[in-house]
């Protein structure tokens, strides 16, 4: 058999790219996981709001990663589990031989291209460096989850959730689902950072508070925990907290051990392997695809970035070319571009600009460290302004997406793009930045630009848990709102959303159709963002 | 196992390195034996929070009973960890000055060394430094290779030496607490624990932390432990490049100092602190001692302020108002009692042990060897890096296709492994004890992904 792609990771992001690969006619399409399950993340998370942006209706996680699952059986795609890759090496002639191992013993697979969709992960307490004892009762959302759904525990007691982003929500949820008593969800941040319906959802239903510029600053219990110590991040007062379970949520990183002992260059803000529009790595013939390149999108983001590489793989193999930069023909670019972000900006997806073809989706995602209100993000090189783009609010653990219109306007012989933030004229005042940043490791000159270039941004809603919202992708742009409040700016879609939530709540929820609703019904009398189980 | 009936010859006091490489000792001889600890498993206390050096004693106090059991126990351990599979990987060791003091101390360190009997170091300038340590930090001024310091798993050598003694015959009794000490009539011992009393003709205190309080049952009080805490930080595997030896500081009367170090388990070591503390449990680990430890890091191996950390822990070390180890018998009381092993007692267990067994034989022990017993090593479970794991192993993979499924993906701990540990001969009795087995759940994601999976493994005996 003639060498074809290895997919590395059966989760949204390797699942769409196998059955695209197939679909475009590439074989074999060999897609190998670690997990005795293909599916990824999504088999854990039993709420609804699945499959919106690629699959273009919404469902659970885990009917959502069986639908996946299917799609690459029936394109042609060979699904191994319980399989980890364990390396590979390049040969002189550019193709690979990937080692993997399995109940069937190590074996090494050759192949022409792979593509890493390793996924991401959050960062345990410990490499949060939250100093205390080291007992039981302390996990992340996702050993949460795995030990609620699947595995039916029940976490009797008090239940505390370190962060305040969407994934903390969904933890809290699960936390109530498993017999919890949710104390509180705890922000370093001055505000939360969820999205107005799902903590409405959250806060109804379950009455759960956030406790905003807060930090656990000690774990304490011999044995099993006891209780966490929490500090005001304004005052430094410490309080004890009694609780029995405490989950760290977001803080996500890729899971980057592949890329990296491979040696492919890896981006400093993302902590991916750098990858530019084409998802193509520095390594000729590996691309990387999913949130081990965004680390945390949702799950439909991840399995469009992977359906996108999928497309550059196969074109790759038929030997086609991107064009070069600046909208000339043939050749790449005479050194790829690294883009690069500042403070209070922490990441940009793509950072690599090597061809004139547009990123996923068409448009980069970025991440911000700290809330901004009224922020312009401006591309630049060597100082001249290539975009500019309409007002944004940053928040922080939440996508901003930027347009990728300004690629052609890129100098392929220039320096580093760089993508700055901006204040609008008159909103100096107001850009807010919550905690005090860190000194940039890199700061760049700041440097005077030609007329800006209006350029789009759209401060993205989910997908994920937000089903109704089905634009062509599921954007849905959110301007800032100028100086109004939080309540004011997301009005037209806070009351829309809320509708959504309560329906939701009340188990009678109206859009969709079929698989969904099945869903749906399934999920009654425990509210559809707490879905019991279906019967596997 | 309980408690047995009958009287024992000799109860030891302790199962952690030291305790549990003196019951393995004896074993040798015709011997009724009893091992028990207050804890769920062996070697909980000091044994399984230290720094993971097999040390040479290069640098110990000359004439002092700890560097002479250190050079003693040392070249024993290396001989045994080669039968027994434990993990050791003799990286070798640069003891590295940065200020002109510490220049000025290297050549006395050289020759409290040759008083040692090692006579294997030697000097190498910054240069050389920087050859053999491409990522040390700027500043380097020059410093002293000791070739042999090895870095070995402190987990596997304390079960090798239980799971030795326990096939050897000696009962190992965990969660049993000494509570109390009264002579019988019949001059023999007897101990209340808290699983019950024990009898016996002979104790031997290896109490660790809690050494001075049974000493002092037994009319003792030569010490107090005064336990000094080491935190220490476990970085990613993805660090392991940054270095190939054991980084040390020049080491002051207090402390050897913070040192980074590679791990067994192909992790990179950055620690201790050394701090008093009044509780002889309290292993927690400190914002202050965790800042402190990751400025000396980004000094020694800048590289690693690039690196995720994985764990943190705090041992504790029994450290004592001597310099010494606390060793003697007392024939009289026939009474046992090797305290103070402040923390060189992984690197110096098969050498106290020695020391132990020859004071108990000179004191009235009647030490006639085991008929039909021959020394053999336990060959354990292998779980470190720079040999074959389960995983990669095809031979045994196709002969049990349960060492090909992985369930720790860090750490590639295989189902195999984890049936393995939970059906050995000394069991795990929680997620700590099946982690110090087989590594499932030390790794990166701590739990994220197998959290769940292996906790019901444990539950399950190892049943999917």
């Amino acid at each position: 058999m003639s060498p074809g792609v290895v997919v590395v990771g059966a989760g949204p992001a390797g699942l769409s790219a196998a059955a695209e690969l197939r679909r475009l006619g590439v074989a074999p399409v060999l897609v190998a996981d670690r997990e005795a399950e293909a599916g990824g993340v999504p088999r854990h998370s039993w709420h609804t709001g699945y499959g919106l942006r690629d699959l273009r209706r919404v469902m659970t996680g885990p009917a959502y990663a069986r639908s996946l699952v299917s799609a690459a059986l029936a394109a042609g795609a060979e699904l191994r589990t319980g399989t980890t890759v364990t390396g590979w090496t390049t040969g002189p002639d550019g193709s690979h031989a990937v080692t993997m191992t399995s109940p069937s013993g190590p074996e090494t697979v050759e192949a022409a291209a792979v593509l890493l969709a390793t996924g991401c992960r959050e960062r345990p307490r410990t490499a949060r460096l939250v100093p205390g004892d080291r007992p039981t009762g302390v996990m992340t959302t996702g050993e949460l989850q795995q030990r609620v759904y699947p595995g039916g525990e029940r976490l009797a007691g008090r239940a505390l959730v370190v962060g305040a982003e969407h994934v903390s929500f969904s933890a809290a949820m699960t936390l109530a689902h498993a017999g919890a008593d949710v104390v509180a969800l705890v922000t370093e941040y001055e505000r939360q950072q969820s999205y107005a319906a799902f903590r409405f959802g959250a806060a109804v239903r379950w009455r759960v508070p956030v406790w905003t510029s807060s930090l656990v600053r000690r774990v304490v219990g011999r044995g099993r925990l006891e209780g966490v110590e929490v500090a005001d991040a304004r005052t430094g007062a410490t309080r004890f907290v009694p609780c029995e379970v405490v989950v760290f949520t977001g803080d996500w990183i890729p899971d980057h051990e592949l890329a990296r002992l491979a040696g492919l260059t890896m981006d400093r803000g993302t902590r991916g392997p750098a990858v530019d529009t084409t998802l193509a790595t520095s390594v000729p013939g590996v691309f990387a695809a999913g949130n081990l390149v965004h680390a945390a999108e949702t799950a439909d983001v991840a399995a469009l970035s992977g359906r996108h590489a999928a497309r550059h793989v196969a074109a790759g193999l038929e030997g086609e070319h991107e064009r070069g930069l600046g909208g000339g023909p043939g050749a790449r670019a005479p050194a790829p571009l690294p883009v690069l972000v500042e403070p209070p900006l922490r990441w940009i997806s793509p950072n690599v600009i090597g061809s004139a073809a547009p990123p996923p989706l068409d448009r980069f995602v970025l991440r911000s460290a700290g809330f901004r209100r009224g922020a312009r993000l401006e591309v630049r090189q060597d100082g001249r302004l290539l975009a500019r783009s309409r007002q944004a609010r940053l928040i922080p653990g939440r996508p901003v997406h930027l347009g990728a219109a300004w690629l052609a306007r890129a100098d392929p012989a220039g320096g580093p793009i760089r993508v700055i933030t901006g204040l609008a004229a008159g909103r100096h005042g107001t850009g807010l930045c919550w905690p005090p940043l860190p000194s940039p490791r890199d700061r760049a000159q700041d440097h005077p630009g030609p007329e800006p270039e209006n350029d789009q941004v759209d401060d993205h809603l989910p997908g994920d848990h937000q089903p109704g919202h089905g634009g062509d992708r599921g954007d849905v742009t959110e301007p800032d709102g100028g100086e109004h409040g939080d309540g004011e700016v997301q009005r037209v879609g806070v009351i829309q959303r809320l509708a959504e939530a309560a329906g939701r709540v009340g188990g009678q929820h109206q859009i969709g159709t079929g698989e969904q609703q099945q869903e749906q019904r399934d999920g009654d009398g425990q509210g559809l963002q707490c879905p019991q189980p279906r019967v596997a | 196992m309980t408690l047995p009936d009958g009287t024992a010859d000799v109860v030891i006091i302790g199962a952690g390195v030291v305790g549990t490489a003196i019951a393995r000792t004896l074993a040798a001889y015709s011997l009724d034996l009893v091992l028990v600890d207050a804890a769920c498993d062996v070697g909980t206390g000091t044994s399984k929070a230290n720094t993971a050096i097999l040390h040479t004693g290069f640098d110990a106090k000359p004439g002092s009973l700890e560097g002479r059991l250190l050079s003693r126990g040392s070249g024993l351990l290396r001989s045994y960890a080669s039968a027994a599979r434990i993990p050791v990987e003799r990286t070798g060791a640069l003891l590295v000055a940065w200020t002109p003091d510490q220049v000025a101390a290297l050549p006395g360190i050289e020759a409290n060394a040759r008083r040692n009997g090692y006579l294997a170091m030697r000097p190498l300038a910054a240069a050389e430094l920087y050859a053999r340590e491409p990522a040390l930090g700027p500043g380097a001024l020059g410093g002293l290779e000791i070739p042999d310091e090895s870095i070995i798993c402190p987990w596997t050598t304390p079960l090798a030496f239980a799971t030795e003694a326990v096939a050897a015959g000696v009962r190992l009794v965990l969660s049993a607490q000494v509570t109390g000490v009264a002579a019988a009539a019949d001059g023999s011992w007897e101990l209340a624990t808290t699983r019950g009393p024990v009898r016996c003709r002979w104790v031997v205190n290896a109490a660790g932390l809690g050494g001075d309080e049974v000493d002092r049952l037994f009319g003792g009080g030569g010490f107090t432990v005064r336990p000094r805490r080491g935190e220490l930080i476990v970085f990613d595997k993805l660090a392991r490049s940054l270095l190939r030896s054991i980084l040390l500081p020049v080491p002051t009367a207090r402390t050897k100092g913070v040192l980074v170090a590679p791990t067994v388990y192909g992790n990179v070591l950055l620690g201790p602190t050394a701090e008093d503390v009044p509780d002889r449990s309290d292993t927690a680990t400190t914002a202050a001692g965790l800042r402190s430890l990751l400025a000396a890091g980004r000094r020694i191996l800048p590289g690693l302020a690039e690196e995720e950390v994985t764990s943190t822990y705090a041992g504790l070390r029994a450290a004592t108002e001597h310099s010494d180890y606390q060793i003697r018998v007392d024939a009289a009381r026939r009474y046992a009692c090797a305290g103070g092993i402040r923390s060189t007692g992984l690197s110096a267990s098969l050498g106290i042990a020695e020391h132990v067994a020859g004071l108990l034989g000179e004191a009235g022990l009647e030490l006639k060897p085991r008929p039909g017993f021959a020394a053999s090593p336990p060959v354990m479970p292998y779980i470190g890096e720079a040999g074959t794991r389960p995983y990669q192993d095809a031979v045994a993979i196709a002969a049990d296709p349960a060492y090909g499924l992985v369930v720790c993906h860090c750490e590639r701990v295989t189902r195999g492994e984890i049936r393995d540990a939970l059906a050995s001969r000394v069991p795990p009795a929680d997620l700590g004890g099946l982690r110090r087995r087989t590594r499932a759940g030390n790794g990166r994601c701590q739990g994220f992904y197998c959290g769940a999976a292996v906790s019901r493994l444990l539950v399950g005996g190892g049943a999917p």
